[in-house]
C-alpha cells in the first residue's frame, strides 16, 4: 500500500470516529424516542411508538418551564441586543487610552464561568433588596434575564462589532453634509446597515438564553425553566419522554436554522446585487467621463 | 468605621475611573486644538448619546462590575441572617476561606499543616483532620481534569480544523460546517442525557462491546468518569473548532507547500508552520474550553461518577443546601481566580493579547 493510501485510510477512520462521536448521542436519542420500553433503550428495538411524544403534552411542569424559557429568552433579546449594539458603537468611539480597559471589561463576562455570573447577580440584587428596598426586582425572571444578559450582551456586541468595522464613516458624513440630523443619520443610515447583525444577534441571544443552564440555575430562584426542569428529571431517572422532547427541539431548531440560513443568503444576494449595480454605474460614469474628454 | 470606608472606596472606584478617563479625553481634545474634533455628544446627538451611555452604563456598572465587586466583598463576611448584614454583628472576616482550606471557620495554618503537605507530597493521604480534603481535592481535580479536557479537545479538533481550513473544497466545507453545528442546537442537559444512555451499564456501548466479544462483563463507564470526560469534550467541541478553523484558514497554503518542497516531514509542517501561525486561535479555543469545563455544572451533575466531585456542584450546595452565601461567594471567587490565572498563563505562554483571542 502506498503512503497516500495509508493517509486516506487514517483520515477516513478519523472522520468516521469524529462524526460517530458527534452524531452518536443524537441517533441514540432518536431511536429511544420511538422505542416502546419504559427505560430509554436502543437494542433491541421492541416496537414503534409515538406515546412518548403524547406524554409531553400533558406534562404541565415541562410546559411551564418551556413557557418561562421563551419569556426569559424574549426578555434577554430585549436587553442584550440594544446593549450589544450600543457597546459596539461606543467601542469605535471610545477614548483611545481607555479602549484597552473598556475592551477587557466588556469581554470579561465571556471569559467568566456562567455559575459565577448567576451567583453575583443574585447577591447583588439581594443586597439592593435589603438595603434599598427594591423588592420588585428580586424575582427569578428578572434575575435570570439580567444574569444571562451579562454575557449574552457581549456575544451581541461581538456580532455587531464585526459588521460595524466594515461601516464606511463617509456615508455618515455624507448624510450630515446633506443636512440630516444626528438621529436621522442613526435611524436611516447606521441602523439599516446594521440590520443583518442585529438580526443575527437577536437569534443568537435567544438561543443562548434558551439553552443556558449554568447561570439560570442560580438566578432562577423558585421559578422553573426548561433546562432546570430537565436537569431535575434527568438526575431523578431517565425516561424516553426526554428523548422525544430532544427530537422536537432538534426538529424546531433545524427548521429555524434553515430559515435563518435562507434569510442570510437572501441578504447576501441583495448585498451582492447592490454592489453589482453600483459597480455598473461606476463603469458607466467612467465611460461617459472618458467619452467626454 | 473601616468597613464603611472600604465599601465606599470599592463602590466609588468604577465611577472614579470613568470620570478620570472622561476628563483626560476632554483635556486631550482641548490641547489638540483640532477644530474638526467633536465631543461624544456632538458626534452622536443628545438622544443617541443618552441611549448609548444608559445602555453601556447599565451593563458595565450594574451587570458586570458591581455584582462582581459585591460578590467578592460578600465573601469576606461571616454567615449571618440576611437582616443582620450591615448591622452591628456584621464585620469583615476570612472565615469562608479558612473553611475552604481547613474545613472549619476558625482554622489557621500551623506547622502541622506544613508537615501534612510534605507527607501528602510523599504520597500520604490528605489528612482530613487538618485540611478540608473533600473540597480541596474537588478543586484540584476540577482544574486538572479541565486541562485534560482542553488538551483532549485540541487533539480531537485540530485534524478536522486543518482539513476544513486548508484541504476541503468549498462544497465539502459547507456540508462539514452544517454537520458540526446541528448537534449543538440541542441543549447540554439533553446531550448529557444521551451520554447516560450510551455509557450506562446497560447502555449502547456496553451492548456493542459485549456483542463484539471485547468484554464479557458490562464496564462501568460512568463510575470511571469516562462518560463525564466524553460529555465535557463533546459539549465544548465547537468552541475549540471554530477558533482553530478561523486561525488556520487565513494561513497561505503556499507556506505549507514551500515547507513541503524544502523537505519538511508532515509533523514538522504542523509543529513549526501551522501551529505557530494559528497561535491566537489555539489560545482562544483553549481558554474558552478550559473556562467552560471548569465552570460546567450539567455534565458533572448528570454524568459524574459517585467518586468524582466537581467543584461547581459543591458551589451550588454551598448556596442552596447549606444556605451559606458568603461561603458560596468565596468558592465562586476562588474558581474565578483560577480561571483568571489560567487565561493569563495561556496569554503568556502563547504570547498573544486578549484582543486577539476574543475575536
Amino acid at each position: 500500500m502506498s503512503s497516500r493510501a495509508i493517509w486516506n485510510l487514517m483520515l477516513g477512520f478519523y472522520f468516521v470516529v469524529f462524526f460517530g462521536y458527534l452524531f452518536g448521542p443524537l441517533i441514540v436519542m432518536g431511536v429511544t424516542a420511538f422505542n416502546t420500553p419504559n427505560y430509554p433503550q436502543v437494542f433491541p428495538f421492541e416496537g414503534f411508538t409515538l406515546s412518548w411524544f403524547a406524554k409531553l403534552g400533558g406534562d404541565t411542569e415541562l410546559m411551564e418551564g418551556i413557557w418561562n424559557s421563551v419569556l426569559i429568552g424574549i426578555g434577554v433579546v430585549c436587553v442584550s441586543v440594544p446593549i450589544g449594539l450600543a457597546a459596539a458603537i461606543v467601542m469605535t468611539q471610545v477614548y483611545h487610552r481607555a479602549r484597552g480597559l473598556y475592551y477587557l471589561i466588556v469581554v470579561s463576562p465571556v471569559l467568566t464561568p456562567g455559575v459565577i455570573l448567576g451567583i453575583s447577580t443574585v447577591i447583588f440584587w439581594r443586597g439592593l433588596k435589603d438595603s434599598a428596598g427594591l423588592d420588585a426586582f428580586y424575582n427569578g425572571y428578572w434575575l435570570t434575564i439580567l444574569g444571562q444578559s451579562t454575557f449574552i450582551s457581549a456575544y451581541a456586541m461581538l456580532v455587531c462589532l464585526s459588521r460595524l468595522q466594515r461601516f464606511d464613516r463617509a456615508q455618515e458624513e455624507a448624510a450630515l453634509d446633506l443636512g440630516a440630523s444626528y438621529p436621522q443619520v442613526f435611524w436611516h443610515v447606521l441602523i439599516p446597515f446594521m440590520r443583518p447583525a442585529i438580526f443575527s444577534a437577536a437569534i443568537l441571544s435567544f438561543l443562548s438564553s434558551f439553552e443556558n443552564y449554568n447561570t439560570t440555575t442560580f438566578a432562577i430562584l423558585a421559578e422553573k425553566t426548561l433546562t432546570t426542569v430537565l436537569a431535575g428529571r434527568v438526575r431523578q431517572g431517565t425516561t424516553p419522554a426526554i428523548s422525544a422532547l430532544a427530537m422536537i427541539i432538534i426538529a424546531v431548531t433545524l427548521v429555524g436554522a434553515i430559515a435563518f440560513e435562507l434569510a442570510r443568503r437572501r441578504e447576501a444576494r441583495k448585498d451582492a446585487e447592490a454592489k453589482a449595480v453600483a459597480a455598473r454605474a461606476e463603469r458607466l460614469a467612467e465611460a461617459t467621463a472618458l467619452a467626454a474628454t | 468605621m473601616i468597613e464603611t470606608l472600604v465599601k465606599t472606596l470599592l463602590f466609588a472606584a468604577p465611577f472614579v475611573i470613568i470620570a478620570v478617563f472622561w476628563a483626560m479625553s476632554v483635556r486631550e481634545r482641548r490641547l489638540a486644538n483640532d477644530p474638526t474634533a467633536k465631543s461624544f455628544f456632538e458626534r452622536n446627538g443628545v438622544a443617541i448619546s443618552l441611549y448609548l451611555l444608559v445602555a453601556i452604563g447599565f451593563w458595565i456598572v450594574l451587570m458586570i462590575v458591581l455584582p462582581q465587586l459585591v460578590m467578592v466583598d460578600f465573601s469576606f463576611h461571616p454567615k449571618l441572617p440576611f437582616k443582620d448584614y450591615g448591622g452591628p454583628k456584621d464585620h469583615y472576616s476570612i472565615e469562608s476561606y479558612r473553611y475552604f482550606l481547613f474545613g472549619k471557620t476558625d482554622g489557621a495554618f500551623t506547622i502541622d499543616h506544613l508537615a501534612a503537605i510534605g507527607r501528602a507530597l510523599l504520597g500520604d493521604e490528605c489528612n482530613s483532620g487538618l485540611f478540608n480534603c473533600t473540597h480541596l481535592r474537588a478543586f484540584v481535580l476540577t482544574i486538572v481534569a479541565s486541562i485534560f479536557v482542553t488538551l483532549l479537545n485540541f487533539c480531537i479538533c485540530y485534524p478536522l480544523a486543518y482539513y476544513m481550513a486548508q484541504v476541503a473544497a468549498m462544497e465539502r466545507l459547507r456540508l462539514l460546517m452544517l454537520m458540526l453545528i446541528v448537534p449543538f442546537w440541542v441543549n447540554e442537559i439533553l446531550r448529557a442525557f444521551a451520554f447516560t444512555i450510551i455509557f450506562g451499564t446497560g447502555g449502547v456501548l456496553n451492548d456493542i462491546m459485549i456483542g463484539l466479544g471485547l468484554i464479557t462483563e458490562p464496564f462501568d463507564f460512568i463510575g470511571a468518569d469516562v462518560a463525564m470526560y466524553a460529555g465535557l469534550s463533546y459539549a465544548y467541541l465547537l468552541l475549540m473548532m471554530f477558533p482553530l478553523y478561523n486561525a488556520i484558514e487565513s494561513l497561505d497554503h503556499n507556506q505549507i507547500e514551500a515547507a513541503r518542497d524544502l523537505g519538511a516531514p508532515w509533523w514538522h509542517i504542523h509543529l513549526f508552520v501551522v501551529m505557530p501561525y494559528a497561535k491566537p486561535g489555539i489560545a482562544s479555543g483553549c481558554t474558552m474550553v478550559f473556562m467552560l469545563s471548569a465552570g460546567a455544572l450539567a455534565a458533572p451533575l448528570i454524568l459524574g461518577g459517585p467518586n468524582s466531585l466537581w467543584f461547581t456542584p459543591i458551589l451550588y450546595d454551598r448556596f442552596y443546601q447549606a444556605f451559606n452565601w458568603p461561603q458560596g461567594s468565596a468558592y465562586a471567587f476562588i474558581l474565578l481566580l483560577a480561571c483568571v490565572v489560567f487565561v493569563m498563563l495561556v496569554l503568556k505562554v502563547f504570547k498573544v493579547n486578549l484582543g486577539e483571542i476574543t475575536r
